[in-house]
């Protein structure tokens, strides 16, 4: 499992292109939303986590199709699948290297950014903290979308239908934390909440992706 | 590889069984009424003409399909542990990443599949020379050669070749003959879907559908 891990690290450090892309993509939600908006720092102050929250749930979504695709293609699933590790266990711990290379830098990049968008500064570590326990949920119900379009050139559209819906809780908390109200009375529920997806998420999420990729390894 | 394998103290009396199987793919029936029993130490060819279902087969074997009718059995195997945990699978994608190196690509697979990775499993397949290199900048051939280098790190009772010479030179079949002869003596079984002769001489036959 660990060697699992430290190989998709390894291959996300020499491909680079799914962290990068994402990053990209937030940077340019960033700078292009007050050219939109106009110049209105008290709007921008309100709207500023609900912006973070959509384009990191937006970017997470862009790199989901990936995150099987090349080991259904290189036969890799299948020696996989032979091994003695439960393919749950394979498919939790491909998501978790996504997690580790893709959601979790960015969830952690992502808070400081806003400030680009006046941004509170007391809401930047709320903001991190549940932006790093929404990214847990966010890998975790991309890799069904992923494994479901596995087999699918163009599978973008299609893993985007699947995955929004589901993406639907995490936003709503996500920005609740933050725009509930100042104080750890209104945000920790929330955040709670939001803990409470990301550990479902991870417990359903491998048995999902792992009974598509079975499907398509027939 | 020593001859003192785990499958060579069960005395032979390892069996692979394959009754009455019948395999589909997307509603259509492959093949149907595939039997066939293999014991230690001996290799199977399996021939057909193109789809007649010879990696259908040896994916069932794999455990990465379930037949759609028939069984199938390994006797005096490893107890508690499926034919598809002791069988190696190399099919026609190899399961290397172009992005590493021979070497990391090998040391992924030798933790993966719980082996060994020794100087003996580049040797083996002429690999040593290559190791720094990406796979992305291999031949057809140095790749497969590559993926075959997953016999030796890890060791499996049952060998899944889906034509195994596929891009390999006069050497490089040489060595995998070598390395499929070993692995017989050893107790092993090898079953492999080919057109051509690998050259094993021992080998048996199986004719999926008509004579190609």
């Amino acid at each position: 499992m660990l060697a699992l891990i430290a190989r998709d690290i390894a291959l996300a450090r020499s491909q680079g292109g799914g962290l990068g892309a994402a990053l990209g993509f937030i940077l340019s939600v960033l700078v292009l939303v007050p050219l939109a908006l106009g110049p209105d720092q008290a709007l921008l102050q309100r709207l500023a986590p609900g912006i973070m929250w959509l384009s990191l749930l937006l970017s997470v979504l862009l790199t989901a199709d990936r995150m099987f695709q090349q080991d259904y293609e290189d036969g890799s699933l299948d020696v996989m699948m032979m091994g003695h590790l439960p393919f749950e266990v394979v498919t939790l711990t491909k998501a978790l290297a996504h997690w580790l290379t893709v959601s979790l830098p960015l969830a952690v990049i992502a808070p400081p950014l806003g400030l680009m968008l006046n941004l509170d500064i007391r809401q930047l570590p709320l903001l991190g903290l549940s932006m790093i326990a929404g990214s847990l949920a966010l890998t975790m119900v991309a890799s069904i979308g992923g494994a479901v379009t596995a087999g699918l050139r163009r599978g973008g559209l299609l893993s985007s239908l699947l995955i929004l819906p589901l993406y639907v809780p995490v936003l709503i908390f996500g920005v609740a934390v933050t725009t509930s109200g100042t104080g750890a009375d209104h945000s920790i529920p929330a955040l709670t909440v939001l803990l409470a997806i990301a550990v479902i998420s991870v417990v359903i999420a491998p048995w999902a992706s792992a009974a598509a990729l079975k499907a398509y390894l027939r | 590889m020593v001859d003192n394998t785990w499958f060579n103290r069960m005395a032979n009396s390892t069996r692979l069984i394959a009754e009455n199987l019948a395999c589909e793919r997307g509603g259509r029936v492959v093949f149907s009424n595939c039997s066939f029993e293999l014991h230690a130490g001996e290799m199977m060819e399996v021939r057909g003409r193109n789809g007649a279902g010879k990696s259908s087969l040896l994916r069932l074997l794999a455990g990465l399909n379930t037949p759609a009718e028939g069984r199938i059995e390994l006797e005096n195997g490893k107890v508690n542990t499926s034919l598809a945990e002791q069988s190696h699978y190399i099919g026609h994608a190899e399961a290397n990443k172009p992005a590493l190196t021979v070497a990391q690509n090998l040391k992924f697979w030798a933790a993966f599949l719980e082996g060994t990775l020794t100087d003996v499993a580049f040797e083996t397949f002429n690999l040593s020379k290559l190791k720094n290199d990406q796979a992305l900048l291999l031949s057809a051939g140095q790749k497969r050669r590559l993926a075959l280098a997953r016999l030796i790190i890890a060791e499996r009772l049952v060998w899944l070749l889906d034509e195994p010479t596929t891009g390999l030179d006069a050497t490089s079949l040489v060595a995998l003959q070598t390395v499929i002869n070993r692995h017989l003596h050893a107790g092993g079984m090898v079953i492999a879907a080919t057109h051509g002769d690998i050259g094993i001489l021992a080998a048996r036959h199986l004719q999926l559908g008509g004579v190609s």
